[in-house]
Order: C-alpha cells, then structure tokens, then sequence
C-alpha cells in the first residue's frame, strides 16, 4: 500500500464576479509516494503546490479525481489520525506558549491525558524549543514558529507528514535546524511528503521528487536519475599558462588560475580535447565529469527556451 | 475529499425544521406581547421625548409611529374592539416628528375625531391635531378640509366649519366642492348632498389611505340608502293614498306609474324590502353600516368593519 | 466529539481574553460609578429608572459590540494565522469548529453579562440603599439580553465562515437593527398585498426578533415578566440561534478553504 496515491486529482476555479471564467490550477495530477520515503514536491511560485496539499488534506475540494491516504479517504478521521500537516506561513495563536499550543493541538488529536504533558515536554526538547515553552508565540522568531509547527504536525506521532514550504522566510540557521529535524523524522521512518521551491534542500533530502509547473506535472523520480537525464559537460585540468585555439573551438569555458588551465566542455567533446591536449604534449591533471545539478533539471523543465547555462566553476 | 453528503444533509433538514418552529414561537410570542407593546409605547408617550430617543432619525421615526398607529388602529378595528386610547398619542408623536407627514392629520380627522365604535371619540384632540397640522403646513387644503370635516361631522359647529372651507378654498389645488361646501353650508348644513360632497371629496383626494377611503365608501353608501329608503317610504305613502293598501313590491308602483327615479336595490344590489306597514328595509343590514334609514326595528349594529369589497 | 467542541470553545474563550476584550467591563464599571453618583444627586423618584435604563442599556450594547467585532473574525481570523488549516487536519469534524467557536464565544458573553450584572445592582444598591421585591425582574432583563447575544453571535458566526470580516460586521449589524425593529416590520408585512405581502412577510419572519427581548423599559418601570413570555423567548432565542448555526456548519461544509 502506498502512502499516498494521487489519481487524476484537478481543480479548476471559477474567476470572476458575474462571468466566470475557468481558471485551472492543477491538470490532472498522477503520482504516488511509498511509504517511509522523503518525497519533494518542486516547482515555482503559483505551480499548483500549495493547492495540491489543501486538496490531499480536504480543505479544498478537487474538481476531479481523488487521492488516498494510507488507502484510505482524507475524511476519515482514522486516516487523519496518522498524518500530520504544517501550512505555509504559520502564525498560530500568538497568545498561547509553546506548551499550551502543543496541550491544545494534543487534545484535539484526541492523545490521553496521561502522558501528555510528558510527550509534549519531551517534543518541544526535539524541536529545540525546551527553553522556549513557556514564552508566549508572539515573541517567537519565525524559525521558533516553523519548528514548533512542525512539532504539532508530529506531536501524535503520525505516519505519514505533510509539510508546505517548511523553510521559507528562514534565514540559513532556521533552515539547518529544519533540515536537521527532517532527516531526524526520515530516520525515525515516517514518510513525509513537503512542497519547496529551495532546490538545494530537496536534493539534499529527498529519496523522489515531482516538479510541478503552472499546474503540470513534468517530471518525477529519484534526484539521480533526473539529473543523469541532464546533458552532462565534462571539466578538464592541466598545466599551463594557455589555452590551446584549438580547445576554444571546442566551444570550452576556460579559466586560468596560476599555472592550471581550467576548461569545461561538452561530454561529446570529450575525446576531441584529450587529442588536442596530447597532441600539444600539456599534462593532464583530472577530468572528471560535471554532474547536472537539480537546479539544471527544473530551470529545463520549467523554462524549456533556457539555454544551458555555465554550470559553476 | 468532497463535502460530506450526511453533514449537509443533516443540517439542511435540521435548518429548515428550526425556521418553520422559530417562526411558530414567534407568532405565540407576538400574542403574548400584544398587550405588553401598548404599554411600552405609554412609557414614551411624550412626543419631545420620542424626538430625542431618535437620535436625529426622525424622518424613519415618525414613520414608525405612523405604522404603528395604522396597526393599532386596524387590529383593533378588526377585532372589534371599541377602546382606542392610544391613538391620539400615536399620531401626536407621529406628527411632532414629521409635521409635515399629511397622511396622519387625515387618519386623525377620520377616526380620532368620531365617537366610538368607528373611531377614537376625542374630537378635540383631533381639531388640535389638525391645527398643528395647519401651522406647519399652511398651504395645504387638505388640511382645512380635514379640520372643516370635524366640526362638521362630530362638534355639529357649522359656522367653524364654513370658516375652515372657506379659509382653505382659497388655497391652489383645492377640491372644487371646497367653495360649495363654504357657501352652502349656513343653509344646508344638515343635507344629505352635503354630506355626500364631503364624502366624496374625502374619496376622491390624491393622497388618500386605504382604510380612510374605505370608510368613505361605507358612508357614501350609507347616504344612497338613507335616500333611497326616504324617497321608497314616500312613494309608499303615496301609493296607499291612492289605492288604500301598501304597495308589496316595486313592481306595484311601478303598475300604478310612481316608480320614477326609484331604486330596487341597495348600493350592493341587495333588493329593498317592501314591508307590510309601509316601510321599507333593507335585506342585509349588517352589510350596511352607517345607514340611519332601512334598519329593521330593534336591529343593534355590529361594530363597523370594513367590507372586502371596499 | 464533545471534548474536541469543549476544547475548541475553550480555547475561544481564552482568545477573549487574552485580547483584553474583558477590558471593556472597566469602562462599564467607570459608567456605572459615574451614573450612580451622578444620579444620587439629581431629584428623587427617577434614581432606579436611570441606573436600571443606563445600565441594562450598556450592558445590551457593549455585549452586541462585543458579539459582533469578536464574532466576525471567529472564522477568518484562524484562517489569517493558518491555525484552522492545522486544526481540520486533525480527526476534526469543521462542524465540531464552528460549534466549538459558538460555544466559545457565547460563553465569554455570558461571563461578561454576570460581572456586569454584578455591577447594575451594585449600583441599583448605591442609589436605594436597599433591594425592592420588584428589582428580581431585573434579572429576567439580563437572561434576555445574554438571549439575544446567542442570536447575534450565531449570525456574526454565520457571517464569518463565507465573508470577509468588514461585510460580516455591517450584514450582522444591519439585522441586530432591523431586529430591534422586527415587530414593526411584521406590521409593515402586513399592511401590503399580493407578491410583495408574502415576500415582506417572509422576510419579517427571517429576520431576528430582537424586539421581544428587549424588556428594559418595562423592567425600569418596576413591570413583571410573565413566565410564559421568558419560556418562549428561550424557545425562540434557542431555535433561531440553532438555525443560523445550521446555515453555517452547511456553509462551511462546503467552502474551498483557499
């Protein structure tokens, strides 16, 4: 059984005042997310993520098609049980503490009352807020919110996490922090299912990615495998103060630093520069071959008419 | 994933079956109330005060009141009740807060002013109405006219009245029957054609409300019947000099050439009655209210509604 | 079920006051001080009337304030601060929230009536030195008043789950006032004809008897409460209430919570 199986999920709105114009947010979405893994959900601003989510979790209702969630409806209060949601943008009740958020979130998802406060003192000690649990969340800065959101989303230890732009608005020790409780949760075994548009961390983090654009899915799989299917370039390095004109017809990006020449190319051109190199007698010091970062894979897909840019030195 | 079929349908079915009982308590609630409304309206039964508690709004105020006063009127009526205490109040507040709201002073003229059971019986408080009514809107004919119709109908006072007819005959818009009625009134104050102008003129007015033209309607036919029954009974008596014997029927005098000019039937078309000693009745009495002729002897009138027909 | 409405509403209630909604019932008591001092100075006779009038009259007003300004965000707010989309992704029914919101609010309404009463008769105390028989009335006058807040916090509720607060306010505004005038509009009903007697009757019937449960004037004047009367007042006021919820829970059911 899958985690969550979306089939042929769509919504369209309706715009407008007195002529309703269709406005479709998400083409039918096809995907499924297996248990235990950390599945990505990519793509720009206003691609449909966001909707996905409220959809997967019954806040909005599809124009077509359904998903189940640990093979069950999301209506069914068992399955809601088993998962956990933290939106975009949490404020949350800004006069309670971090403890009395956690009381009411707890009580609402039915925990019992004994061992409740243990649990709750023990989750915020996860998310590092153990210091912070009696201050109200008004004070809190917004990694404290993001992480005592993700503290309700899993404070009933629930299977199955959904999380929505999980870093933004972050500055980079929020993002570690929350990078770092992510992978905690991987190995703890939940699945967990987060929507992002930070392409680093989703290469970082996730076992499959889907990358969705203006409510199209255009690609899923595992992070290897997508970038393999970029055009890889090779970089070479040799010794030298020059760079060979026949290496600059190779259409190469050259850079020289000291006595290195540093040049990336094409993988086709490959064999072509190793000749020209010998033929000059330059001592090669490494080709290695420049993997397509996931950067490289969604600007492709998202912006079919890019060129490929120089991929960094 | 969708809305749940159950909630919706559970709701709905509990909506609707809370509107239809809120909607029956309320009705209870009003009867209940009934007697309780009246005494709040004596709680401000002083116009100055009423124009303050309106903060300002004493256009809508007014028209409240005037509602108001209509309802209680009308209820009452309906019910056939006799007591109209509040409603001279009412329509005093009424115009304190829109002097200028014609209709009220025309409903007080009308049912502040006669005795009861058609109206208030205060015909005093009624002519202080109307006065105000006057100071207020001094070109205004109607309001002459409304003032004239009390001393006329109910204070019996002819040369005030004239002088009301006059003053407002003069005035643009006014009812062509006003000079006449100002003229003849020192001679023919007791006629029925007198009556019958005023009536009319009553009736006919632009601005007139639904319940004031129907009691005209009901007066105006009252005056047809009490002529109709003063012209039968003449021919009647006419009829048995001639002949020694009562006529049975229309067609009797008719025979005998005296039927000229005579009606057989009521203004509802409810035949008269010939009886035996010469008089003549009219066969539904109870739909006749005001008649003074044609009643049959020991008959007591029902308390005056108004007829669906008016 | 009732452990998840009972915390929702409990939770409401905190929100109330920690807001410092509870604030207002300084500037109540400030009013009544005020009112009864004053009033002990001025002549005899109307010393009760003014301070029953006064005070019942605040108490109405500032509870409908409250209702209406607290009530219209009960929804709206939660979405602002993304709190609703956490809760409904818990085993939470959304008509479990909307009742739990109800419950929340009214209660803080209730609260806020008793401290106020409290306050009424301590300065009906002030002023005549002494309780009259007749002074129990007006504790009926408060059960209708906390009567007609649960009408006017269900509409406000109602409002709050399809539309934005600014609207929500005026819409439920609007029918507290038309309420107060209901009887009256149900005697305009009955004054027209045809189509528009039986659209202006409908409408008379829909919109909220507030008028029916407003006895302060009476209750100023030392005038008792028939029974019946306060039994169907509650009849009425648990009947509408519990309609307009209904009309919320179906809408709400059906909302896309963008």
């Amino acid at each position: 059984m899958s985690a969550i199986e979306i089939l042929g999920l769509e919504k369209v709105y309706q715009v407008g005042f007195w002529r309703k114009k269709p406005k479709c947010a998400l083409k039918p979405l096809h995907l499924q997310v297996e248990e235990g893994e950390v599945f990505g959900f990519l793509g720009p601003n206003g691609a449909g993520k966001t909707t996905t989510l409220k959809m997967l979790m019954g806040l909005v209702y599809p124009t077509s098609g359904s998903a189940r969630i640990l093979g069950g409806d999301i209506s069914d209060r068992a399955v809601r049980a088993q998962i956990g949601f933290l939106p975009e943008h949490p404020y949350f009740y800004d006069y309670l503490t971090g403890r009395e958020l956690l009381e009411y979130y707890g009580r609402l998802s039915g925990m019992p009352s004994t061992g409740r406060s243990d649990k709750i003192s023990e989750m915020l000690a996860q998310v590092g807020l153990a210091d912070a649990s009696d201050v109200q969340l008004r004070k809190y800065s917004k990694g404290m919110l993001q992480r005592v959101g993700i503290a309700q989303a899993i404070l009933h230890d629930p299977k199955l996490v959904f999380l929505d732009e999980p870093m933004s608005g972050l500055d980079p020790m929020g993002r570690r922090e929350v990078r770092d409780l992510m992978e905690k949760l991987k190995r703890q075994g939940k699945t967990i299912f987060f929507s992002t548009h930070i392409l680093s961390d989703a290469e970082a983090l996730c076992d499959r990615v889907a990358i969705i654009h203006l409510g199209e899915l255009r690609g899923v799989g595992a992070v290897e495998d997508l970038t393999a299917k970029m055009r890889g370039r090779v970089e070479l390095i040799w010794l030298g103060k020059t760079v060979p004109a026949a290496i600059q017809a190779l259409k190469a990006e050259c850079f020289v630093t000291g006595d290195t020449v540093r040049a990336v190319l094409d993988e086709s051109q490959q064999d072509a520069a190793i000749e020209v190199l010998r033929r000059e007698r330059l001592r090669l010091i490494s080709l290695t071959p420049v993997r397509a970062s996931l950067e490289d894979y969604f600007l492709s897909q998202v912006q079919p008419a890019s060129t490929g840019k120089g991929v960094g030195a | 994933m969708t809305p749940s079929r159950k909630v919706a349908a559970i709701t709905a079915a509990l909506f609707v079956a809370c509107l239809t009982a809120s909607i029956l308590v309320l009705e209870r609630v009003d009867q209940v109330r009934r007697g309780a409304t009246l005494q709040e309206f004596l709680y401000i039964s002083s116009p100055k005060a009423a124009k303050r508690l309106s903060l300002g709004y004493t256009g809508l105020m007014a028209d409240l009141y005037w509602t108001r006063a209509v309802q209680y009127f009308g209820g009452h009526h309906a019910r056939g009740d006799q007591e109209y205490q509040l409603l001279g109040p009412l329509l005093e507040i009424t115009t304190h807060l829109d002097p200028q709201l014609l209709v009220a002073y025309e409903y007080g003229s009308n049912f502040l002013a006669p005795a009861r059971p058609t109206g208030a019986g205060e015909p005093e408080r009624a002519v202080n109405l109307v006065k105000f009514g006057i100071q207020s809107n001094p070109k205004e004919w109607r309001l002459y006219y409304d003032l004239g119709f009390i001393y006329y109908m109910e204070l019996k006072d002819y040369s005030a009245a004239a002088e009301a007819f006059r003053q407002g005959s003069t005035l643009p818009n006014a009812h062509p029957f006003m000079p006449v009625i100002a003229a003849t009134m020192a001679t023919h104050a007791g006629d029925i054609e007198m009556a019958r102008m005023m009536w009319r003129t009553t009736y006919e007015s632009g601005n007139v409300e639904r319940s004031v033209k129907a009691n005209a309607v009901a007066h105006l036919r009252a005056l047809q019947v009490d002529e109709d029954v003063i012209n039968l009974e003449k021919a009647t008596a006419a009829f048995k000099a001639q002949t020694g014997q009562y006529p049975s029927s229309l067609l009797d005098l008719r025979a005998k050439g005296m039927a000229n000019g005579l009606y057989p039937a009521d203004p509802l078309g409810h035949p008269y009655k010939f009886m035996p000693d010469g008089r003549i009745e009219v066969s539904r009495p109870d739909d006749l209210p005001f008649i003074t002729k044609g009643t049959p002897q020991g008959y007591q009138p029902p308390p005056p509604k108004f007829l669906p027909t008016d | 079920m009732n452990a998840r409405i009972a915390n929702i509403a409990a939770n409401t209630f905190r929100e109330a006051v920690r807001d410092r909604v509870l604030y207002n019932l300084i500037v109540f008591a400030l009013l009544m001080s005020g009112a009864a001092i004053l009033v002990g100075q001025i002549s005899i006779g109307i010393e009760k009337l003014v301070v029953i009038n006064l005070g019942l009259t605040a108490v109405s007003l500032f509870g409908v304030v409250i209702a209406i300004f607290i009530g219209i965000g009960l929804v709206s707010k939660e979405i602002d601060k993304r709190t609703l989309y956490t809760v409904l992704s818990r085993p939470v029914r959304r008509w479990e929230f909307i009742v739990g919101k109800f419950f929340g609010l009214t209660g803080t309404l209730i609260v806020n009536t008793l401290c106020m009463g409290i306050g009424v008769f301590a300065a009906l105390f002030y002023v005549s030195h002494k309780f009259a028989a007749a002074d129990a009335w007006v504790l009926s006058a408060l059960y209708f008043i906390v009567l007609q807040f649960l009408i006017i916090t269900s509409l406000a509720l109602f409002f709050s789950s399809f539309s934005s607060p600014l609207l929500s306010a005026v819409f439920a505004f609007s029918l507290f006032v038309i309420g107060s005038f209901s009887e009256d509009v149900r005697g305009f009903a009955a004054m027209t004809h045809g189509v528009e007697r039986w659209l202006a009757t409908a409408a008379a019937y829909v919109v909220p008897n507030i008028s029916a449960l407003n006895v302060i004037s009476k209750v100023a004047h030392g005038g008792a409460i028939p029974g019946d009367l306060v039994l169907l007042n509650t009849g009425y006021a648990l009947l509408y209430s519990a309609m307009v919820l209904f009309a919320a829970i179906w809408v709400f059911e059906y909302r896309n919570l963008k």
